[in-house]
C-alpha cells in the first residue's frame, strides 16, 4: 500500500504541469438580494420545502408541547424549546427508525438555494435528520445570508466531525424524471424562521 | 470484439417513440439548467473561478494529496491508495473481510462503477445493495446506469413497475412513480438499517481540513453512512480542491448544471469517523495520472461529473447511455474512456458531431468537443480505426488536398447521384442508413461563382 501510495504521488509529479496561481474569489462581484429572508422563502417553497415565519419562540414551544402529549416518538434538539430529548446520541438506526419528528437548530439560512447549515451536535446524532419522517429546522432571521460564499465565511466545516446543508425534504425523479417528495430521507422540511 | 457505439445506438434507437421521450426527457433538464444558470449574473464568473481552481489544483496535486492525508488522518479517517481498479476492489474486500462483514449498502459512486467493485465483490460472495433509487432500479435489472446523476433514464415506469412487481412484489400495473418509489423507499430503509458496512462516493475533498463532501437528494449515502459502523468513501484523486471556500463556487455550480437544482437536498461534509465508527477513504489512481500527463487531454480531469454535457449532446440524448459501452457516458466519458483503455474504447470519440454544447455548458470549462477531436487524431495515428473508416479518410484526403481531382470528382458525384442513385445510396454506404438522399445541384459553387462574378 505505502507501495502504491508513493507509486501515485510520483508519477503525480512528474505529470501535473507548471503551477498555476489560485484565483481570488470576489464576493463583491456575486448576486445580492434586497430581502434575504424573502428570497429564501421563494427558493425553499420552489423546491419541496415549508418555511413559517415566527415573531419569538412561543408558539413553537407550545407545538412541542403538545405533541410530546401526544404517542408519536419526537425529538426536540433545541434548548430554545424546552427539555433536550436525552440520550439520542446512543440511539441506533432500529431505534431511530420510528422517529416522526424532529426539532433541530439551524446555524444559517442561505437565501440563494434555501439551504440551513446543520452541525452535528445540534442534531444530538448523524442519523436523526435523514432517518425522521419530518424534519424542523429552526434559524433566526438574521442568520439568512445570501449566498453560499457567505455562508461558508460564517462556518467552519471542520469545527465537528460532521456538518451538512439540508434544503426542502429529500426528492428522487429517478423513474420517468417524475419529482416525488421523500426518498430515503425526511418526506416533509419545515423551516421556522424566528425575527 | 465487443459492440461498438454505432450498433449499441442503432439497438436503442430501433423504439422511435421511446429515442424521442429519452430526447426530450433529457433536453428538459438540461433546459432547467438553463433556467438556474441565467439566475445568476455571475455564472460565467463562477465557472471561470472553479476552472481556474481546478487547473491551479492539478498543478500542484502531489502537495494537496499530501496534506489532505496528513489531515484525514489527523481526523481520525484511515486513508488507502489504489493504483488501479483491482488494488481499490482488494482494498475494499480487504475491510469488508476483517470486519467479517455481509450486509453492505453503496450509494452513487461512478469510481466504483468504474473499478467494477460490485461484480467483483460478488465474485466473492458479497452483495452489495446500490441505494440511490434509480441504481437500485438498474441493479434489479441486472444493467449498469446509463447516465451518471439519472441511473435509470432510459426507462420507462412501466418497466420499472414490471421490475418492482418482480423483486419487490408491488403491485402488477401501478406505474405511478410515487407508489413505486414509496415501495424503494420501504424495502431501503430495511437494507439501512441492517446494513454493517456503507459505501459511499466523494464529491469533494478539502485539502486544507482532511474532510470530504457527499451530495445526494435522497439522502441514502447518509443513511448509510450514519447507520454501519464502518465508512469506506472512495475517490478519484481529481476530487480533492485546496480549501473549504472553495466549496462555494463549486456547490454552487454542481446542482444547477445537473438537474436545475440551486443546490442538493444534503451536502454532507465528513470530517471524522462517529465515535467507534471506523472511516476509510480510498484514494484511487487507475490512469488519472496518465491522464495528467497527456497535456491534450489532462483537463479532463477537472469534471465535477454534473452530466451537462450529457443533457445537452445530441448523439447522447439520442443513443442513450448504454451504447457508451462504459460506466461514464456521454461527451466527457468519450474523453476520459479511450484514457482507460484505448482500443476498447476507439469509437467514442467519434460519437459526437464536434457541435461543441458540451463544452458551453461545461461548469469547469473543459474543452470537451476539442478534445474529442484530438482523441480521434490520436485514435487514427495508433490505427485503431476500421480498414474502411481509414480508407475512406485516406481516399477524402487525397481528393481534397487535389484541387482539380476534386472538382472532376464533384462533377462525376452529381452526375453519378442523378443517373444512378444507387451506387452510393446502398448498404455499403452507411452515411445513408438513416438518410434520405439530397437533391443533387446542378452545379457546383465555384462553377456558379465564376460564371456570376462577371455579372
Amino acid at each position: 500500500m505505502t507501495a502504491s501510495r508513493n507509486k501515485i504521488l510520483n508519477s503525480i509529479k512528474e505529470h501535473q504541469p507548471d503551477l498555476t496561481e489560485l484565483p481570488v474569489i470576489d464576493i463583491g462581484k456575486v448576486i445580492g438580494y434586497a430581502d434575504t429572508f424573502e428570497q429564501f422563502r421563494n427558493v425553499l417553497e420552489s423546491i419541496g420545502g415549508k418555511v413559517v415565519s415566527l415573531p419569538d419562540w412561543d408558539a413553537l414551544q407550545q407545538l412541542v408541547n403538545e405533541e410530546k402529549q401526544q404517542e408519536n416518538f419526537i425529538i426536540n434538539a433545541v434548548p430554545e424549546l424546552g427539555e433536550i430529548t436525552p440520550e439520542v446520541h446512543n440511539l441506533t438506526a432500529v431505534q431511530l427508525e420510528k422517529l416522526e419528528k424532529i426539532y433541530v437548530k439551524g446555524t444559517l439560512g442561505v437565501a440563494e438555494n434555501g439551504a440551513v447549515w446543520v452541525y452535528e451536535s445540534h442534531l444530538l446524532n448523524r442519523l436523526t435528520a435523514f432517518i425522521c419522517q419530518h424534519l424542523v429546522l429552526i434559524i433566526n432571521k438574521k442568520d439568512i445570508v445570501g449566498t453560499l460564499h457567505q455562508a461558508y465565511e460564517k462556518i467552519e466545516v471542520n469545527k465537528e466531525g460532521f456538518g451538512l446543508f439540508i434544503a426542502d425534504p429529500s426528492k428522487t425523479a429517478d423513474i420517468e424524471q417524475s419529482l416525488v417528495i421523500g426518498a430515503h430521507g425526511s418526506r416533509s422540511t419545515t423551516v421556522y424562521v424566528i425575527e | 470484439m465487443n459492440p461498438k457505439h454505432a450498433d449499441l445506438a442503432e439497438q436503442f434507437i430501433a423504439d422511435g417513440s421511446r429515442t424521442n421521450w429519452h430526447d426530450d426527457t433529457l433536453w428538459f433538464v438540461r433546459e432547467k439548467r438553463d433556467k438556474a444558470a441565467h439566475g445568476l449574473p455571475e455564472w460565467e464568473q463562477l465557472r471561470e473561478w472553479a476552472s481556474q481552481i481546478k487547473n491551479h489544483t492539478l498543478s500542484n496535486l502531489s502537495n494537496y494529496l499530501e496534506q489532505f492525508e496528513e489531515h484525514a488522518k489527523a481526523n481520525g479517517i484511515i486513508v488507502h491508495w489504489a493504483a488501479d481498479g483491482d488494488e481499490h476492489n482488494q482494498i475494499v474486500h480487504g475491510i469488508i473481510k476483517r470486519h467479517n462483514i455481509r450486509k453492505i449498502v453503496k450509494s452513487k459512486s461512478m469510481l466504483t462503477e468504474e473499478c467494477h467493485l460490485n461484480e467483483y465483490l460478488s465474485h466473492q460472495g458479497i452483495e452489495v445493495v446500490d441505494t440511490d433509487l434509480g441504481e437500485r432500479i438498474v441493479q434489479f435489472r441486472k444493467e449498469p446506469p446509463s447516465h451518471i446523476v439519472l441511473p435509470a433514464i432510459h426507462l420507462t415506469k412501466k418497466q420499472v413497475s414490471e421490475t418492482f412487481h418482480e423483486h419487490l412484489n408491488t403491485e402488477k400495473g401501478n406505474n405511478d412513480p410515487q407508489y413505486l418509489t414509496e415501495a424503494a423507499r420501504q424495502h431501503l430503509r430495511d437494507k439501512f438499517i441492517e446494513s454493517d458496512l456503507a459505501i459511499t462516493g466523494v464529491n469533494f475533498a478539502i485539502a486544507e481540513t482532511g474532510g470530504f463532501v457527499v451530495c445526494t437528494n435522497e439522502g441514502n449515502a447518509d443513511m448509510g453512512a450514519h447507520t454501519a459502523n464502518v465508512h469506506i468513501a472512495s475517490m478519484g484523486f481529481e476530487k480533492i480542491i485546496p480549501k473549504a471556500e472553495h466549496l462555494s463556487v463549486f456547490l454552487r455550480l454542481l446542482a444547477r448544471s445537473a438537474t436545475g437544482q440551486p443546490i442538493t437536498t444534503y451536502s454532507s461534509h465528513f470530517h471524522k469517523p462517529r465515535p467507534n465508527q471506523e472511516m476509510h477513504i480510498v484514494i484511487v489512481d487507475n490512469g488519472r495520472s496518465r491522464q495528467l500527463g497527456r497535456a491534450d487531454f489532462r483537463n479532463s480531469l477537472k469534471c465535477i461529473r454534473c452530466a451537462a454535457c450529457f443533457n445537452t449532446c445530441p448523439v447522447y440524448r439520442r443513443s442513450g447511455g448504454h451504447s457508451y459501452h462504459t460506466a461514464v457516458a456521454g461527451p466527457i466519458g468519450s474523453i476520459l474512456n479511450p484514457n482507460l483503455d484505448m482500443k476498447a474504447n476507439a469509437d467514442l470519440p467519434f460519437a459526437s458531431t464536434l457541435c461543441g454544447s458540451c463544452t458551453n455548458v461545461c461548469p469547469v470549462k473543459i474543452d470537451i468537443h476539442e478534445q474529442l477531436w484530438k482523441w480521434r487524431q490520436v485514435i487514427v495515428s495508433e490505427g485503431l480505426v476500421s480498414t474502411g473508416k481509414k480508407a475512406g479518410m485516406k481516399g477524402m484526403a487525397f481528393v481534397f488536398s487535389n484541387p482539380k481531382l476534386y472538382r472532376l470528382a464533384g462533377r462525376m458525384a452529381r452526375w453519378t447521384m442523378k443517373i444512378f442513385p444507387f451506387i452510393v445510396s446502398n448498404k455499403l454506404n452507411v452515411w445513408y442508413n438513416q438518410r434520405e438522399m439530397p437533391e443533387v445541384p446542378k452545379q457546383s459553387f465555384r462553377e456558379w461563382y465564376l460564371e456570376n462574378k462577371k455579372k
